[in-house]
């Protein structure tokens, strides 16, 4: 039975308003579903509702502003359907187009920052460790929770701006600690030396979102230098494929340091041993290309591109001279491509040919030039949706596989990784 | 949870499809009511890039129910996957009448369950939503049926009532 104290009550019964009544009764219903006995104060919410999926997302948010609702607490939001900065791109229908960028502008209304990103763990404040929040977007879940160590259930569209606008959340679940222990273990193979080692990282959180469905996972044996980009590439993966919102990297995530650790205590329901050959399977299921097969585009940055990656993009581009033969996008934040164009990046990779994408993401609307044909990407969750969202075929395969075969307009792969 | 067949015996043996109807409890998660053909989904089912809204078609090509509908059925499947956006997209489902009529899920899940609950406050469409045991589940999905949910209160019992295709159409047509 769910107790709610008197603000909840308050907020329930209209006291505040009918955006927070609407906003409190889809948290209390919800809380029933997930069991929950009470409701916790939530410190930030991310919220997954600019992307336009039809009359329901407007619907929605219009109630809100319409009955003068504001956000709580502080809220970012995810990619909408538009470049607001590069309006240009979209070539969707422009009615639309004119409902998408509604969308996002009602947003903005409500209080929410107009931050448009999948990555919201790459803005200037992120949560700390032990924080309860309540966000939504797969990846930027499963990176709160398993890298940051924040605590925050697999919210979806709605009741993450049901969160921030009442500021509460119900306790169940990754919010609570007991919960957060590792339930299956995955021993992953030695990859740390293997060049183009990104899209082995993809390959495992793929295999781990088909085993461990939602349940909590630890991984032993990723490298001692796994990077935070890197983590973040086997989460969004993970959370593609299955409903990953926590994994543990044993040794490299902040809730476990040890084995015992992660699984707090407790025996894991079962461990799965990985080979390398299974991680090669998994690129080879993604990968719908041959060597040599004519590329209309590789599209990086599925999750937002980090700064990190892009000096890591204008390295790989130093190796390369003359034209790129496919064109070249790199999905990221404006925040990102802000401080990209303070440290000169921005004009470098313009002056190259590179078409960064902010606000949105190359695979869920359509900004891109051509959307037929073959696109190269090193992204795992771009490989898992983009054939069905938007009807390319992928060929998949490292960041610097995808630059080669960029400069050589049709696809190349480094006989070492296949 | 409590099963019962109505025609005696057990339940859920190989005789099953024979019987005129059968009936289990679940949890409702969501009230309401809803008759339809079953389209039983042997595999997680992301609604965001796996279920166009408008045409009413499963869309994801790696899934084993790839262009199958989804309207005007009785969706069950084991638990959800895959993007958080999938909330809007079944709530948006739902408005069109290309989604469920109503769903059985193995597992509670919340995305599902916002976008019902969501559909409901907006809509005022009530689409009922019941988790049931891991044992009904294997009979609900082993046979072949039409289903009726009755969910009178959300978080009370639901009833979920296996109608053998030859007894569905011919109390059909007895009306």
């Amino acid at each position: 039975m769910l107790t709610l104290s008197a603000h909840d009550r308050a907020m329930l019964d209209g006291d505040l308003g009918p955006g927070v009544a609407l906003a409190m009764r889809i948290v209390t219903r919800i809380a029933d579903v997930m069991s929950a006995h009470e409701l916790i104060d939530v410190r930030s919410a991310h919220i997954d509702g600019c992307l336009y999926h039809g009359a329901a997302s407007l619907d929605f948010v219009e109630r809100f502003v319409q009955a003068g609702t504001k956000v709580v607490i502080p809220t970012t939001l995810n990619v909408g359907s538009l470049d607001l900065i590069h309006p240009e791109l979209y070539h969707g229908p422009a009615s639309t187009g004119k409902a998408a960028q509604r969308l996002m502008d009602a947003h903005v209304e409500l209080g929410c920052e107009s931050s448009f990103t999948c990555a919201p763990y790459q803005l200037k404040h992120r949560p700390k460790l032990g924080e309860q929040i309540a966000w939504a977007e797969s990846n930027a879940i499963v990176f709160a929770n398993s890298v940051l160590g924040a605590r925050t259930n697999r919210y979806g569209d709605f009741l993450d701006l049901a969160a921030a606008i009442t500021g509460r959340a119900p306790y169940a679940g990754l919010h609570v600690l007991e919960n957060r222990a590792a339930r299956v273990v995955f021993e992953a193979p030695d990859f740390s030396a293997l060049p183009g080692r990104d899209i082995f990282f993809a390959a495992l959180g793929l295999l781990i979102g088909k085993e461990a469905g939602a349940s909590v996972a630890a991984i032993v044996g990723l490298p001692p230098d796994t990077t935070e980009d890197e983590l973040k590439a086997l989460g969004a993966a993970a959370a593609s494929s299955g409903a990953v919102a926590l994994f543990h990297a044993v040794g490299i995530t902040p809730e476990a340091p040890t084995l015992d650790a992660a699984l707090q205590g407790r025996a894991p329901m079962r461990t799965v041993a990985v080979s390398l050959e299974d991680l090669r399977g998994v690129r080879r299921k993604l990968n719908h290309a041959g060597p040599g097969e004519p590329l209309v585009a590789v599209s990086l940055g599925t999750p937002h591109f980090s700064v990190a990656e892009f000096e890591q993009l204008m390295q790989l581009f130093a190796r390369h001279a003359g034209p790129l033969r496919c064109d070249f996008y790199v999905n990221t934040s404006r925040y990102i491509l802000w401080l990209l164009e303070q440290t000169g990046v921005a004009g470098q990779l313009a002056d190259r040919g590179v078409q960064v994408v902010v606000d949105t993401c190359t695979y869920i609307t359509p900004v891109m030039k051509k959307m037929t044909g073959l696109v190269m990407t090193n992204s795992g969750k771009w490989a898992h949706y983009a054939p069905a969202n938007i009807g390319v075929t992928v060929a998949y395969g490292s960041m610097s596989e995808c630059v080669r075969s960029a400069f050589e307009g049709k696809v190349w792969f480094d006989e070492q990784i296949s | 949870m409590n099963r019962s067949a109505n025609a005696g015996g057990n339940a859920s043996d190989a005789t099953a499809i024979a019987r005129p109807s059968q009936v289990y409890t679940g949890i409702a998660l969501t009230s309401g009511y809803a008759r339809g053909p079953k389209a039983q989904l042997s595999e997680p089912l992301s609604f965001w890039g796996g279920y166009d809204s408008v045409q009413g078609t499963i869309v994801d090509k790696t899934h084993p129910c790839f262009g199958q509908r989804l309207g005007g059925t009785i969706m069950v499947m084991p638990r959800a996957k895959g993007s958080s956006s999938s909330s809007s997209v079944l709530a948006e489902a739902i408005r069109n009448g290309t989604g469920p009529l109503g769903i059985i899920l193995r597992e509670r899940d919340l995305i599902i369950a916002t976008g019902v609950i969501v559909a409901s406050e907006l809509y005022g469409i009530n689409i009922p939503l019941v988790v049931v045991a891991d044992a009904d589940f294997k009979s609900i999905s082993d046979t072949d049926a039409v289903i009726e949910i009755d969910s009178p209160n959300h978080l009370g019992v639901a009833r979920v009532t296996l109608i053998a295709p030859s007894h569905a159409l011919s109390e059909h047509d007895a009306t």
